[in-house]
């Protein structure tokens, strides 16, 4: 990694700290998208249907996969802080690179304040089966996004520490739930009628509306790269925990689609705040419902806590490049943590929690996510051609190219028009921003970047340059 | 030679930081704040309804019930809304061209500076 300055008076080099594990890297990639399990998914329901709903959950798996993939071997290989951001600085360029930044930091902030949102919400909720309606759900949203920073700013291994811990919880909430409906333990039986009755109430194009919300599933195990200088071993731990990690949430997400369908009315199921817990609420069992609550509070702070971790990452990249002030791209000189960033994005997220409806907070998370694997297909392919196999070392090789490549590019188009059936003004609105953002960064900011510092691996010189 | 960026100033940082978030939050927030962005699901809620007549079965009345709706009514809005995914293929055509051309455009651009990051860093081309 690069040296950075720690304050402005005093050149002290100092580097983020090489402490983490495989299980940390599950832990950071499951920890940031178990939520979509909690929450979001369901919308995808709302969008298509409970089959729909299911389709979406395993073409998503498809497009995730592809992503683990391809994300594994660039990672394995481009081992720097950043993740996808250092991986487009050294294979496309630094244009590409401040726009990957950037996808990274909208797509985790804005997934942070979807958390926040909803632990305000479900708190909201509890409140109101206590009698207590009308809860004030701002200072819980203050406080969840404040607390997190704090912790964040303390250092990653406590962090991530943290976060291995409660993830497990939530985890294994989610199988709780799924073997005890399995024995009996709800009150009012599992019913899929709707599924024969009302398969498809918006047609097929329900089945590709769906594929919006279904990346909600996974969305952010891409995440898992972004700790690449603090990994022991980048080249081992990388692809064994994102791998591992995109399993998990298979099962994960399979589990969830199974229990809330059966439980919970396809028509409320898919606007839904907390869909777990309303199927912990609709067994009846007091048990299920504080586990559920308790994996729900989990699932949310874990992911918030791994999106800060994330986007600061992110942002830290950039200023240490100069893609952004450089004042950002300080290391704090006690706890090593990238500080500023830190800070800095604090009140963002707080902006769109306090302000923003859910599905909306979701979407615009969703759709920087997006544009971030349609940067994986051409990066991916770029990267083959500008550094062929037997030219430098990597950790590790995905099979089957180009197929991986082609499947997401495929999948990536289908969940644009998902994107656009329903959601479109957000998608022009997304699309002006990164558009004047590019504009303002080749012309305006690009002028205070360090050409050669641009390329900091040890690789030779790119095929055709 | 290796080129050599302006020094900025702590107003110029300021400065971009600023033009940063004016984007974040002009593009993407005040759209929401005004109502301008949205999903289009509407409800469309029946007269006199009854939870036979919204379709739902004994069991889905008890998982209704379970989850704090005992009266029809006030389920009809969330059974009955749609979203409606009729789309203008203009709409469309010119949405394919935002995104194709998005990227079309960092590309070009990102290679035109990523040419000068390697020449600095491997030399001129040969």
């Amino acid at each position: 990694m690069a040296n950075v300055t720690s304050t402005a008076a005093e050149p002290e080099r100092l580097q983020l700290l090489r402490v983490l594990g495989p299980a940390h890297i599950w832990a950071l990639g499951v920890g940031i998208v178990l939520v979509g399990e909690y929450m979001g998914w369901n919308f995808s329901v709302g969008k298509g249907g409970m089959i729909a709903g299911l389709v979406a959950c395993w073409v998503a798996g498809l497009l995730y996969t592809c992503v683990a993939m391809i994300d594994s071997e660039v990672t394995s290989t481009v081992a720097a802080a950043g993740g996808q951001y250092a991986q487009a600085k050294h294979i496309v360029g630094p244009l590409m690179a401040f726009n990957v930044g950037l996808f990274l930091v909208m797509a985790y902030t804005m997934l942070e304040a979807a958390n926040a949102i909803t632990v305000g919400f479900l708190l909201d909720t509890v409140a109101g089966m206590q009698g207590h309606s009308g809860l004030n759900q701002q200072p819980f949203i203050i406080l969840a996004i404040m607390f997190l920073a704090w912790l964040n700013y303390r250092g990653v291994l406590a962090t991530l520490t943290f976060n291995l811990v409660i993830t497990a919880i939530a985890f294994l909430a989610i199988i709780t739930l799924f073997i005890s409906v399995q024995f009996g333990a709800s009150n009012v039986p599992l019913d899929f009628s709707a599924v024969t009755t009302d398969p498809l109430p918006y047609g097929w194009v329900g089945i590709v509306a769906a594929l919006h919300f279904g990346l909600w599933y996974y969305l952010g195990i891409e995440g898992t790269c972004q700790a690449a200088e603090e990994v022991r071993s980048p080249a081992r731990s990388l692809p064994y925990g994102t791998m591992a990690g995109i399993m998990t949430l298979l099962i994960a997400a399979t589990m969830t689609w199974y229990v809330c369908s059966g439980l919970v009315p396809w028509e409320y199921l898919g606007q839904a705040g907390t869909p777990l817990f309303d199927a912990a609420r609709v067994t009846g069992s007091t048990g299920l419902m504080i586990l559920l609550f308790v994996g729900t509070t989990f699932a949310t702070l874990a992911s918030a806590n791994g999106c800060i971790n994330d986007a600061s990452r992110a942002w830290f990249s950039m200023g240490r490049d100069r893609y952004l002030p450089s004042w950002f791209g300080a290391v704090h000189p006690v706890y090593r943590t990238p500080y500023r960033a830190i800070v800095f994005l604090v009140p963002i997220a707080l902006i769109f929690a306090l302000g923003a409806p859910l599905d909306q907070v979701v979407t615009f998370s969703i759709l920087s996510g997006l544009l971030g694997y349609t940067f994986m297909t051409f990066n991916m392919v770029m990267f083959r051609n500008k550094w062929p196999l037997d030219t430098i070392k990597r950790g590790y090789v995905h099979p089957f190219h180009p197929l991986p490549t082609i499947v997401l590019l495929i999948l990536c188009s289908t969940a644009y028009f998902a994107v656009f059936l329903g959601y479109g003004t957000q998608l022009s609105a997304m699309m002006c921003f990164y558009i004047v953002a590019s504009l303002w960064f080749h012309f305006r900011r690009y002028q205070f970047v360090r050409r050669g510092d641009q390329f900091t691996m040890p690789w030779p010189k790119p095929v055709g340059y | 030679m290796a080129y050599k960026p302006p020094k900025q100033g702590l107003a110029g940082q300021i400065f971009d930081v600023l033009t940063l978030l004016v984007l974040t939050i002009g593009a993407l927030y005040i759209p929401l704040y005004l109502g301008l962005a949205g999903a289009a699901k509407v409800p469309n809620p029946i007269a006199n309804p009854t939870w036979e007549a919204l379709g739902q079965n004994a069991t889905e009345q008890q998982q209704w019930a379970a989850l704090g709706i005992t009266d029809p009514a006030a389920a009809n809005d969330i059974i009955t809304a749609r979203f409606d995914y009729s789309f203008s293929w203009v709409a469309l055509i010119v949405m394919a061209v935002l995104v194709i051309g998005y990227f079309v455009m960092v590309v070009r651009l990102s290679d035109k500076e990523y040419r000068e990051v390697i020449e600095e860093r491997f030399g001129k081309k040969r």
